[in-house]
């Protein structure tokens, strides 16, 4: 059996939790086109200037929704989130008429392959 | 289709008298004076002065005579471009702006005229030009010399006379105003003390000033002889003209006929027309000197040969005044023309047309046979792999590594030669047998870097600009002034601008200004004209220098603040 090192993309649907006046998501993010690429550990390429998931609070609202650390959100409700500064992210993600958001996250997963599949 | 245009052409080279279009014909046709007088009394002013600004307009007539015939576009379109440049005001064929020296080959002068091309300018070497003959585009020789200068001094002081006649007239008249009542009748003037002496004084001083000021603007050796005549010169010259005459008309009817008694007032009217004449001087000085110096327009010169280029900015000038500038600028910016470093190596170029023969099997006619065969050779040739870039690329590989080994030997010779001289000191006790002077000095070390001084030129191909007088000459030069080495080896090591060498030898003497427009028009952007040497041209460009619009931005020194560029991280 080997490795596989893939990546897939995967939509979350988050419900945003009410915090006395603030609405929040229960994770942080990191990254952005004004910001440093060359420290971002969760990216395989270190050029790579997209949002990334950095910390998802326990139970809250993203982990119960399915999203992982080191996510790569390339949407939020339809926007754009890959060619954005981070504070442009910061507000499409907490947009106070909005009580739901979708997101379309990449991740990289590493699946074992199983051989056995393939020698029966 | 050209021999049958020439064919054409030879029918028409009939003088047909007054008329217009075939006017180059006739002029062609029948070389010799006696052609002259009945076109020049059509077309031709005989006036011989500065103030001829007619003769401005006088181009565009011949062009468009020459267009007019526009059934011959080869032809006319040569002819346009030859022709606003051949205009001379003082009938030559060829514009000439004169250089001091000697022109380089100048016997070989004949050598781009007798091309089968020119076949619609009739090559006639325009012979007993006088000075009422047409200015006329498809005579342009070089070779007219001698008959050029002997007309074009004529008319030279004749303008310059002119102009001296003139501004001594201007000069004398406040002084004849003054003087004349006393002379007429002193009886009856009144008598004028201390203001007179005032306006007396004060003459005297502008008229010392505008003395000084003529003379430092406009008695100065010209540097160029331009072909048309300088347009601001001539409305100055007119200007002073009508206002001593204008002065003169109202002193005879007013003083001189009623014999006016007041002397103080004649005398202010002298000083009144010395205060004119020192405001014409400004305005000479401000169109002369001040309007060009601002500059407005970029130029490009390209030398036709190997592409040297460079940029000037002038102001508002004339094309034939742009042209002398440029030439000015040519003689010490552009490296000096050397046709033996123009060809590719000929090992590179002949192997390209070789490996080819035609054989012609069978064929009778023999007209088609040569340009088929040419044809099939140049076409097997693009097929065929070409490898002429790679032999070339080694070929000059070669030629540098070969260049600088004879450079090295060159340094090594001259830096040892140096060393065995050195300048006597006063406390030195020496044999009078022993000092030199720097000429022998000079020659002593030259026999050491002979050889090698001899091999680096041959190399570069700068033999011809170098004699041994001349090296010894610099050789010298260097000894006596305490130069290094390398100081007396700049001179060798890179090709320097054209009038570092013996100017008897390379200096030409004319130039020839080609130009689509009239040159005493001014620079516009996009005008092209073309200074011409024997076997090389400089192409000069016009473009304008853009209007700048420039705006203001203020920075506060407290706004410079920087930041660590980090991950941030934001929790949403």
């Amino acid at each position: 059996s080997y490795f596989i090192f893939f990546s897939f993309q995967q939509r979350i649907e988050i419900h945003k939790l009410r915090q006395g006046d603030n609405l929040i998501l229960g994770f942080s993010i990191g990254g952005g086109i004004d910001q440093d690429p060359a420290q971002n550990p969760f990216s395989e390429d270190k050029t790579d200037k997209g949002i990334y998931v950095t910390r998802v609070t326990e139970g809250g609202p993203a982990e119960v929704a399915g999203l992982q650390i080191g996510d790569k959100i390339m949407q939020v409700n339809g926007w754009d989130m890959t060619m954005v500064t981070h504070d442009q992210a910061r507000k499409r993600l907490t947009k106070r008429n909005e009580e739901v958001v979708r997101l379309l996250v990449t991740r990289q997963s590493l699946q074992k392959a199983v051989q056995q599949s393939m020698m029966s | 289709k050209i021999e049958s245009l020439k064919v054409t052409v030879d029918f028409l080279k009939v003088p047909l008298g007054l008329k217009k279009p075939p006017l180059k014909e006739a002029l062609a046709a029948v070389p010799g004076p006696g052609r002259a007088k009945p076109l020049g009394v059509e077309r031709h002013k005989p006036r011989r002065s500065d103030t001829m600004d007619n003769e401005s307009q006088y181009s565009g007539y011949s062009y468009k005579s020459g267009h007019s015939r526009s059934s011959r576009k080869h032809r006319d379109r040569r002819d346009r471009h030859r022709s606003k440049s051949r205009d001379g005001s003082r009938g030559d064929k060829s514009v000439t702006i004169q250089a001091p020296g000697e022109p380089l080959l100048d016997n070989e002068s004949t050598r781009g005229d007798e091309r089968d091309d020119n076949w619609g300018e009739t090559t006639t070497v325009v012979t007993g030009t006088s000075e009422h003959s047409i200015s006329h585009d498809d005579i342009t020789r070089i070779t007219k010399d001698m008959e050029d200068s002997a007309h074009l001094d004529c008319s030279r002081h004749l303008g310059v006379s002119l102009a001296g006649a003139l501004a001594l007239l201007a000069f004398l008249t406040p002084l004849a105003f003054m003087l004349l009542p006393q002379l007429l009748w002193r009886e009856e003037l009144e008598p004028c003390g201390t203001p007179c002496e005032g306006l007396f004084i004060s003459v005297a001083f502008k008229l010392l000033i505008l003395l000084l000021g003529s003379w430092a603007l406009f008695f100065r050796r010209p540097k160029a002889f331009f072909p048309r005549v300088f347009v601001f010169r001539a409305l100055l010259m007119v200007l002073v003209f009508l206002l001593v005459v204008s002065y003169w008309l109202f002193y005879g009817v007013r003083i001189l006929d009623s014999r006016d008694r007041n002397y103080q007032g004649v005398v202010q009217y002298a000083v009144s027309l010395v205060d004119a004449l020192l405001f014409v001087h400004y305005l000479a000085v401000v169109l002369l000197e001040l309007r060009q110096l601002q500059p407005q327009f970029t130029l490009k010169a390209v030398r036709s040969a190997d592409g040297a280029s460079r940029f000037y900015n002038v102001g508002h000038l004339s094309i034939q005044r742009a042209a002398v500038w440029i030439l000015e600028n040519y003689y010490h910016d552009f490296p000096v023309y050397n046709p033996a470093l123009l060809n590719l190596p000929k090992s590179v170029l002949s192997k390209k047309m070789s490996g080819f023969k035609v054989y012609s099997l069978g064929e009778e006619n023999t007209t088609n046979n040569s340009t088929g065969q040419s044809r099939a050779v140049i076409a097997a040739a693009a097929r065929r792999r070409d490898n002429s870039h790679n032999e070339y690329y080694y070929e000059e590989a070669e030629h540098e590594r070969r260049v600088r080994k004879r450079r090295a030997r060159l340094v090594v010779a001259v830096e040892e030669a140096f060393t065995h001289i050195k300048r006597l000191q006063e406390e030195d006790q020496k044999n009078p047998r022993e000092i030199m002077d720097p000429r022998e000095a000079a020659q002593a070390i030259f026999a050491s870097m002979a050889r090698a001084m001899q091999k680096y030129l041959r190399t570069t191909k700068q033999q011809p600009y170098h004699t041994m007088e001349s090296i010894l000459q610099h050789l010298e030069f260097c000894i006596t002034h305490d130069m290094t080495p390398k100081a007396f080896l700049e001179r060798y090591l890179t090709a320097g601008p054209t009038i570092q060498y013996h100017k008897d030898r390379w200096l030409a003497k004319q130039w020839t200004l080609v130009s689509e427009e009239p040159v005493t028009n001014g620079l516009k952007d996009g005008v092209v004209f073309v200074l011409k040497r024997q076997d090389f041209s400089l192409v000069v460009s016009t473009k304008k220098i853009p209007f700048f619009k420039l705006s203001e931005e203020f920075v506060d020194p407290k706004s410079h603040k920087f930041v660590m560029r980090l991950q941030s991280e934001t929790s949403v």
